[in-house]
């Protein structure tokens, strides 16, 4: 029999007589990364949750080299060599990188903390994993991709034997990517088990040694990353077969819908004098690096932003879309880029989630809301979204990213909008339920709904739309044809107009 | 000098009104200061700025110590109470021994440092029950405290009857214990001095200590101080307790100033300490504030309270500028965490 570094056998976990973990298992080997994978609600975070000490199994066990334990806490955790990347980034961002990374073990000289004693060793830390950050500053003022960094350092310094990544990359640049792949194979060098979330087959692929995956809180199976193919990963993951990671294309872009002219903003990130048109039914993709703009680009269409320059046509007649309020009379709707801050009301029910963007609507005529006509218009959400819910009263933070995501666009459909803008629209969504938001998307623009698209994905980019535009650096690099585009020629699109100064961040 | 001047050029217009938006408070404070002068410029004396930091020491003890939990995302209403619990507490044991309506007939002359004991355990202790039934039961401090605010003051009340001469106001004090509060050291008031060494410990605790970090950690994001190994229940329970202590400092301290305590005393308190931690940018939101700025905040409440009766302004009309200072403080120091877009 092999000996494992972690062994976990047979973890149940419920919810509110909900079973979210059914006698799952999972083993890492010394020195490898361990990919966990499955559908957001798979049940994936949970287990690790429960591993971490955050939550307390219903029954199982964990073996540390084959030493039984449980963690009371994740103090006890760490203590005991297990140290996890969170994947809601758990920080304390009023405070420093050295106050953030030494939180809850604080070097001290005698009664006192030993600041010196804290910065040297964030230094030294950084300059071994290849960061240029300054310990004293405070967190704050990072983009979220730093952030990372900091979070995945402060893994990594507590030297311990069991490293959980929860999504790591999520809002990493290739270059972070790489540099975390760096990390982790001198990491595996020194016998470190790694424990991999992650939904990028591509990253996966290259980097992990075992795959196991979960479905539905069951464990489907393990193997050896050299014995499988995406084909088999996903279909162990949705139980079915997907044939295509797309639907197809079956919108015809129709006359000229949306002119835009020289929008520029007034305040950093930048957006300089971009013009472009969309067509109806259309599916614009934006496509750029890390700070091209694309989130500043649509916020500006949508009034989120203050801006220097800029003219919005509707079938040639101006519009005046300077704040979200008249965009949305313009029927424009936009879904953000991030779901859980600005998208959803975590606490309120699906019926209010789904309703709230068109409450106006459901006035009777002494100005009180009708809530049967309310009803009725969740239950058709949720049956022409496939929104996957116990009810509609369930509160929305107990519904997979996906759902959340599906009620969200309901929310906007509900509104009839003209032009959608969609931010990230699959950003931490599993593989099964994007296709069924690319599916909704495609159908969205075959009614005729002109659609933009923003996405860090290029594959999904050039499966979904009819046209790219490319940002760099805050400017407009160029429209492609789809069909006759690929990956290079985008991403030399987006390095335009970077400048030998500026970081090149792919 | 040279860098701030090319810095000063360097700057755009928009980059000064930041900077106007940024000091907004301090710059509205300094023109109220320059008025008062104008209006009668004895206000520019060494006698007044004396009394302005006499009248701030107690003040800013305790503004000291509700600051630390306003960092936790708190807020602690009882605080008033507290103090007239400190204060009640040390005058009935520090009453002369010739005075006629003694609380307690028959107590020998006590070292000072019994009742500061007595009132600084006191208050501490009820500060922890506050701390507890916040992280154990994750009620909203602002619901906890206000318990504590009336439980309080019906056990202040009972305890204030229970003295020989009945419910009557306690004077008479110990000279030693009145000298406390009126004496100097060199010149210096020893209120003054007081304020200045709770400062100092206080900013070492804050900023020198593993808890005063947890503390910032706790109230910048809970879950990432446990996540990271935090003990919250205690560090919560912690920065209570300390609170607690500055309170029953404060309260020994203000009943020897005024030269009298009842169950009354330190009624009002605690909105004049969370009105200076605001005001000194320890921000409602959690996770934010510094020594610096409690210390700024209670001088500048005090300096426009003590200016505005100087010039013998209506105490109405006072009333109605320092709730809009309140107001005005908070939504500026909002503002400079507001991102433009």
């Amino acid at each position: 029999m092999q000996e494992y570094l972690l062994s976990i056998k047979g973890i149940s976990k419920s919810f509110s007589g909900v079973k979210v973990l059914d006698k799952v298992c999972l083993n890492v080997r010394a020195g490898t990364v361990h990919a966990l994978m499955g559908e957001n609600g798979a049940g994936k975070s949970t287990m690790m949750k429960c591993l971490f000490g955050i939550y307390r199994q219903d029954e199982g066990q964990f073996f540390l080299n084959g030493n039984e334990f449980n963690f009371e806490d994740p103090k006890h955790a760490l203590e005991n060599g297990v140290s996890m990347v969170h994947q809601e980034l758990n920080q304390v961002t009023q405070r420093t990188i050295a106050d953030n990374i030494w939180l809850g073990r604080y070097p001290k000289k005698g009664p006192f903390v030993d600041e010196k004693a804290m910065a040297r060793e964030t230094r030294a830390l950084f300059d071994k994993l290849g960061i240029h950050l300054d310990p004293s500053t405070r967190l704050e003022t990072l983009s979220v991709s730093q952030r990372q960094m900091v979070e995945i350092a402060k893994a990594v310094s507590y030297n311990a034997k069991i490293i959980v990544l929860d999504e790591p990359t999520s809002s990493l640049t290739e270059n972070e990517v790489r540099m975390l792949f760096d990390i982790i194979k001198v990491l595996k060098s020194q016998d470190v088990g790694i424990i991999y979330i992650s939904h990028k087959m591509d990253e996966i692929f290259e980097i992990s040694d075992d795959i196991s995956v979960l479905r539905d809180g069951k464990y489907i199976g393990t193997d050896s990353v050299d014995n499988l193919t995406m084909d088999k990963i996903v279909n162990m993951m949705v139980g079915r077969d997907l044939d295509h990671r797309f639907p197809p294309k079956s919108n015809v872009p129709g006359d000229v819908h949306l002119e835009v002219k020289n929008i520029s903003t007034k305040y950093a990130p930048y957006v300089r004098d971009v013009s472009f048109s969309l067509r109806r039914g259309e599916i614009l993709g934006i496509a750029g690096l890390v700070g091209a703009g694309r989130t500043e680009l649509v916020e500006s269409l949508f009034g989120a932003r203050t801006l220097t320059s800029g003219e919005v046509f509707m079938d040639g007649k101006k519009l005046d879309n300077s704040t979200p309020r008249k965009s949305i009379k313009n029927r424009f709707a936009l879904l953000t880029e991030e779901r859980r801050t600005t998208g959803i009301y975590p606490v309120a029910d699906v019926t209010f989630n789904s309703t709230i963007a068109n409450i106006a609507a459901y006035k009777n005529r002494f100005g009180l809301l009708q809530d049967k006509q309310i009803k009725e218009d969740t239950d058709t959400q949720i049956a022409n979204m496939r929104i996957k819910t116990p009810s509609k009263k369930e509160q929305l933070r107990s519904l997979s990213g996906g759902n959340q995501q599906k009620v969200i666009i309901g929310r906007w459909l509900l509104t009839n909008p003209d032009v959608l803008l969609l931010d990230e629209p699959t950003r931490g969504i599993d593989v099964g339920a994007k296709y069924e938001i690319y599916q909704l998307i495609i159908d969205l623009a075959a009614s005729g709904k002109s659609v933009i698209v923003v996405s860090s994905e290029m594959p999904e980019l050039i499966g979904i739309t009819n046209r790219i535009m490319v940002m760099s650096n805050g400017r407009m690099a160029g429209i492609v044809d789809t069909e006759k585009t690929d990956q290079t020629e985008i991403f030399h699109l987006a390095m335009k107009h970077l400048t030998n100064n500026k970081e090149v961040e792919v | 000098m040279n860098k701030l001047r090319q810095k000063m050029a360097s700057m755009s217009g928009d980059d000064w009104k930041n900077l106007l938006i940024q000091n907004a408070i301090y710059i509205v404070i300094f023109v109220i200061i320059l008025v008062i002068i104008a209006q009668d410029p004895k206000f520019l004396s060494l006698r007044v700025f004396e009394n302005i930091l006499t009248q701030s020491s107690v003040r800013l003890i305790l503004a000291l110590g509700v600051a630390g939990i306003i960092i936790l995302q708190g807020t602690d209403l009882s605080l008033g109470r507290m103090v007239g619990f400190a204060a009640v507490i040390s005058a009935s044991m520090l009453q002369r021994a010739d005075y006629a309506a003694r609380f307690y007939p028959d107590m020998a002359a006590l070292p000072l440092f019994v009742p500061l004991l007595a009132a600084i355990v006191a208050c501490a202790l009820f500060s922890a029950i506050n701390g507890w039934v916040v992280a154990q039961f994750k009620i909203h401090p602002f619901l906890a405290t206000m318990g504590m605010m009336i439980t309080l003051y019906g056990i202040l009340s009972i305890y204030f009857a229970s003295g020989a001469p009945g419910p009557q106001p306690i004077g008479g004090h110990d000279p030693r214990y009145t000298e406390l509060a009126v004496g100097k050291v060199l010149g210096i008031p020893n209120l003054v001095i007081f304020a200045a060494v709770v400062s100092a410990i206080m900013w070492v605790i804050w900023n020198k200590t593993t808890f005063g970090k947890n503390m910032y950690a706790v109230g910048g994001n809970p879950e990432a101080a446990k996540v990271s190994g935090v003990n919250v229940m205690k560090t919560t329970v912690l920065v209570y307790v300390v609170a607690g202590v500055l309170y029953g400092v404060g309260g020994f301290l203000e009943a020897a100033r005024i030269g009298s305590a009842n169950n009354g005393t330190g009624f009002g308190y605690e909105l004049d300490a969370i009105a200076a931690c605001v005001v000194g940018g320890i921000s409602f939101s959690g996770g934010i504030g510094k020594v610096s700025g409690a210390i700024a905040g209670v001088l500048m409440f005090t300096i426009i309270t003590y200016g505005m009766t100087f010039v013998g302004m209506d105490q109405f009309i006072q009333y109605i500028i320092k709730g809009i200072i309140i107001v005005a403080a908070v939504a500026l120091d909002t503002k400079k965490y507001l991102k433009k877009v």
